[in-house]
């Protein structure tokens, strides 16, 4: 097992390892990796006064509550003075002036940053293969093909490698439909998508506004809530960031429920997956009866239409978003006879394939006389899609899926657009809803390679999610 | 011949927000800041950068809806207009669309001796561009994103105008009116007002040509200009045997022709769709109602007022209300003096403007001197002075050279009232005017007015006329 945040602190604060050392220990491991997790390290000069200070306050017995962590940072959060690149051509020369709120939360509770994660380009892609600096390999191997590189996931896909390769002690990633999850369900790590306006937004390189949201990659639910805690703040400077009282999650997260939970499996999710992933639902149905958690069958009326309306909904905004990328102001220009030239060779070169094709799907279905038959429609049955989740958890406290249809696949095994965007089909329907879900590993497939199942809470009920996510993993925690 | 012919408008006025930050961004919503100077990493399209919106904009429009007779929408959505240009960093321009902050408003503009109303289909906030100037080098064009978010209401009359006058009028009120409940500067030469004319042309009683729009215009003097051109232009192309394409046009200033800018196979497609990085506009009835004691009076009700309650003469009062500072100070010397309204009027309109405009002064500039004015006006009205001494000291007043009284007595402007001086005047005056005398005590009313200057003259022109005549009157009856 990897050391946990709670250890971590425990061995500074005890002075069995210096702040440094620490730092430099994983530093070590991100600049050796073979995996591509990163798309940039921060060399210790450019951290030296952030680990001295982290060190006096250890020192002063008054440390922060993520002092001296060396976190990982997807790269698509702007980080003030460090380039940010969202993994594309388009933005490879940029540094960007501001830090973003995110990351400056988590500044501000005395973590390090040891890098920039690698991820797919603007974070479209769910095998991080759309990346300008390469795919990322995933450091779990298919024990029956243990020469072949795997995927992965994506778009969080550098953050999950790192964190599992254990060059960080956690990642910063974001989640639009399932960014996080899914990466951590193939990495073997736990991923949280908080809900929608938990986190603000701003500095963060968008892909789609209304789907965006940040969250960690770590190696332990109660990693999940230190960092959690850091993040989860209203920002004025994010219109969508919700103003509610948050609370303290790492409080009661050990403890088990004093009332009586009732957990949802759709049933409708589990036909034709494979008995892989069946198991990890029996796996963790098992571990939780144990605790007396009761399971009951419920069924969506609208899991078909979501897969269809994430992607008219997400390439739109998409389309939209990085029309800022026009390489006028920042970011890579490619010359051109005219205005409309320039606009043309910036956009084509700094661009990727699936960049280009989301680009395009957005821009299509927002155009006149599409307009209502794709973009108008998809709206409506998002709002039907929320609608059935409110349904289901007015039933139950919460939702058991699995996180992914299938083990991490090999790198350049799913080329299809269409194939690689089935991945998704757990964990696109929250992210339309807004609701949270974190991803746990529950078990290993057949072919050894880690597999994880999603629980999914009621808005802004992160606290007791992660309390039922903490449950179960102490039932299901399995052996590398 | 164009008699037949008649042309059918409807404006797009787009007003630039008085507020102190721009729309979506805490940059300063000023003009004439150092090319690039209120610029901040939303305006330039940073990566990551998201909108929040500036309530005081809705505020401003919620005014507007007020001024402007608007059915004022609780719900409104800002929405992305997407296309690409230079001075447009994000890559779209956040509007309204579907659901506008104001729908169905009216104004009424003079035409000819009459009112007529014009309809308003709606009124939405939106963001504004910044500007690319392209001749400052051969080879490269250069961009000032200062103007980049500020605030804009656009204003979309129905085709409801049919001269240039009275586009003229309508865009008068409108700036009038925009400038009274303080949210524009109505400033044209500077951008803060401008108007797209959408224009076509139909032989009298027939059904709606086709249009051309001509963006961008920023001053009473082009817009008529335009339109006269622009309707010419369209009747020759028709009589000609032709058709109207319906294009964008732009009115080249210089040659004070319109020329084509865009065909509407050209025209883009602006993929509107709501910002998802702002929630949609909701308001309370509450929050609505907050604002209407903030319009204040409209310059028609202080028409009906200065009419109604002051008895001003129509023309007189229209000049007043021209401009709110006019009214202000109008009404600050009301307040502040016993002297009839109306008199007060007549000076202000007269001597007071005449001297402004001699001097090239704001009317505000006179506020810290109501109290003289009307202090030198009293001594008019109460016969102290002439009416003649009155616009000799004047001038010195507003120029701040003296008290009004101090000003008489210096100058020895005072009237002779004193009816003892005067009788004693009045009787050498008429010693040895025997003849006249008779003459008007035959009927003939031509003396007096003989008698009147006689005396006057003897009084240096400083005797109190009203009381001369009096005097005289009594005198000559016994």
């Amino acid at each position: 097992m990897k050391n946990s945040i709670s250890q971590i602190k425990k061995a500074l604060i005890e002075k069995k390892i210096s702040v440094g050392e620490l730092y430099d220990e994983y530093l070590a491991k991100a600049k050796s990796g073979n995996n591509n997790s990163f798309n940039l390290v921060i060399d210790r000069e450019n951290n030296i006064s952030s680990i001295n200070d982290s060190q006096n306050r250890y020192n002063n017995g008054n440390p922060l509550p993520l002092d001296g962590i060396p976190l990982g940072i997807k790269d698509l959060f702007c980080t003030k003075g460090i380039r940010t690149t969202a993994s594309s051509k388009i933005l490879s020369n940029f540094i960007p002036n501001y830090e973003s709120f995110v990351t400056q939360q988590l500044l501000n509770d005395g973590s390090i940053f040891i890098g920039k994660n690698n991820c797919d380009e603007f974070a479209m892609g769910s095998s991080n293969e759309t990346s300008y600096f390469g795919p990322v390999i995933n450091p779990w191997k298919n024990k029956n093909s243990q020469n072949d590189n795997l995927v992965p996931g994506g778009s969080s896909g550098g953050s999950a490698a790192a964190v599992a390769e254990g060059s960080c002690v956690a990642s910063m990633g974001t989640d639009t439909g399932g960014s996080i999850r899914q990466p951590a369900s193939l990495c073997g790590i736990v991923g949280l998508k908080p809900t929608f306006g938990s986190c603000s937004r701003w500095g963060i390189v968008a892909f789609a506004s209304s789907l965006d949201q940040a969250g960690p990659l770590t190696n332990c639910v109660e990693d999940a809530a230190y960092v959690l805690n850091s993040i989860n703040k209203h920002d004025f400077n994010d219109s969508t960031s919700s103003n509610h009282q948050r609370e303290d999650y790492l409080v009661d997260i050990n403890n088990n429920f004093e009332k009586k939970i009732k957990i949802g499996i759709p049933s409708d999710y589990l036909e034709d997956v494979s008995d892989d992933i069946l198991n990890q639902i029996d796996n963790t149905k098992k571990a939780l009866s144990k605790h007396g958690i009761e399971f009951v069958d419920v069924k969506f009326k609208t899991t078909e239409y979501a897969l269809s309306t994430y992607y008219i909904l997400a390439p739109a905004e998409a389309s939209s978003n990085l029309a800022r990328y026009d390489g006028i102001r920042y970011g890579v220009r490619e010359d051109g006879e005219s205005l409309d030239d320039i606009y043309l060779n910036s956009r084509t070169k700094g661009f990727g394939d699936e960049v280009t094709r989301r680009i395009l799907i957005g821009a299509y279905v927002l155009s006149a006389g599409y307009y209502d038959a794709y973009y108008r429609q998809a709206q409506k049955v998002r709002r039907l899609i929320k609608n059935d989740f409110q349904r289901i958890l007015n039933e139950v406290d919460f939702i058991l899926t699995p996180t992914t249809p299938n083990e991490a696949f090999k790198i350049g095994d799913k080329l299809d657009p269409i194939s690689m965007y089935k991945n998704d089909i757990y964990t696109v329907p929250t992210s339309l809803a807004g609701l949270p879900g974190i991803s746990i590993p529950s078990g290993l497939s057949k072919n050894g390679l880690p597999l994880g199942v999603q629980f999914i809470g009621n808005y802004f009920e992160e606290k007791s999610l992660l309390q039922l996510a903490a449950l179960a993993e102490k039932e299901l925690s399995f052996n590398e | 011949m164009s008699n037949n012919w008649e042309m059918v408008i409807g404006l797009e006025v787009h007003a630039q927000l008085k507020t102190s930050s721009k729309l979506f961004s805490s940059s300063p919503n000023q003009f004439g800041s150092e090319p690039n100077e209120n610029v901040n990493f939303i305006d330039s399209g940073m990566p990551g950068m998201l909108p929040v919106m500036n309530f005081g904009c809705i505020e401003m429009a919620i005014k507007t809806g007020y001024a402007l007779n608007f059915k004022i929408n609780k719900y409104s959505v800002f929405e992305r207009k997407n296309y690409f240009y230079p001075d447009l960093p994000q890559g779209y321009q956040i509007s309204q669309f579907e659901f506008p902050i104001l729908s169905e408003g009216y104004i009424n503009i003079d035409s000819g001796d009459n009112q007529k109303k014009i309809r308003i289909e709606r009124a939405h906030l939106e963001q504004d561009a910044g500007k690319s100037i392209h001749d400052i080098d051969p080879k490269y064009s250069f961009i000032d994103l200062n103007r980049v978010g500020t605030p804009l209401l656009e204003i979309v009359s129905y085709p409801d105008l049919s001269s240039a006058d009275e586009v003229i009028n309508y865009m008068s009120s409108l700036r009038q009116l925009l400038m009274y409940i303080d949210v524009c500067d109505g400033n044209m030469q500077e951008g803060s007002l401008r108007a797209d004319v959408n224009l076509s042309v139909r032989k009298k009683g027939q059904e709606l040509g086709t249009r051309c729009e001509i963006k961008n215009l920023n001053s009473f003097k082009f817009i008529k200009q335009a339109i006269e051109y622009e309707f010419q232009r369209q009747i020759n192309i028709i009589d000609g045997g032709g058709e109207i394409e319906q294009n964008t046009m732009l009115f080249d200033t210089s040659t004070g022709e319109t020329r084509a800018m865009r065909s509407k196979e050209f025209s883009h497609d602006y993929r509107y769709f709501p910002d998802p990085d702002l929630l949609p506009v909701n308001l309370s009835q509450e929050q609505i109602d907050k604002i209407k004691p903030l319009v204040g009076e409209l310059p028609q009700d202080k028409l009906n007022k200065y009419l109604d309650n002051y008895s001003l003469d129509k023309d007189i009062a229209k000049i007043i209300i021209a401009e709110k500072q006019n009214a202000n100070l109008f009404e600050k010397m009301i307040s502040e003096s016993t002297v009839k309204p109306k008199f007060i009027a007549a000076w202000l309109v007269g001597d007071i403007f005449a001297f402004i405009k001699e001097n090239n002064l704001e009317v505000n500039s006179l506020n810290d001197k109501t109290k003289d004015i009307t202090d030198l006006l009293k001594l008019i009205s109460d016969d102290v002075i002439s009416n003649k001494a009155g616009k000799e000291i004047l001038p010195k007043v507003l120029n701040g050279e003296g008290k009004p009284s101090e000003l008489v007595k210096e100058l020895g402007l005072e009237q002779v009232s004193d009816s003892g001086e005067l009788e004693k005047i009045i009787d050498e005056a008429l010693v040895g005017e025997e003849e006249n005398i008779l003459k008007f005590q035959g009927g003939s009313d031509r003396v007096l007015g003989y008698f009147v200057g006689k005396c006057l003259k003897a009084t240096k022109g400083k005797g109190n006329p009203k009381l001369i005549n009096k005097i005289l009157l009594e005198k000559l009856k016994k």
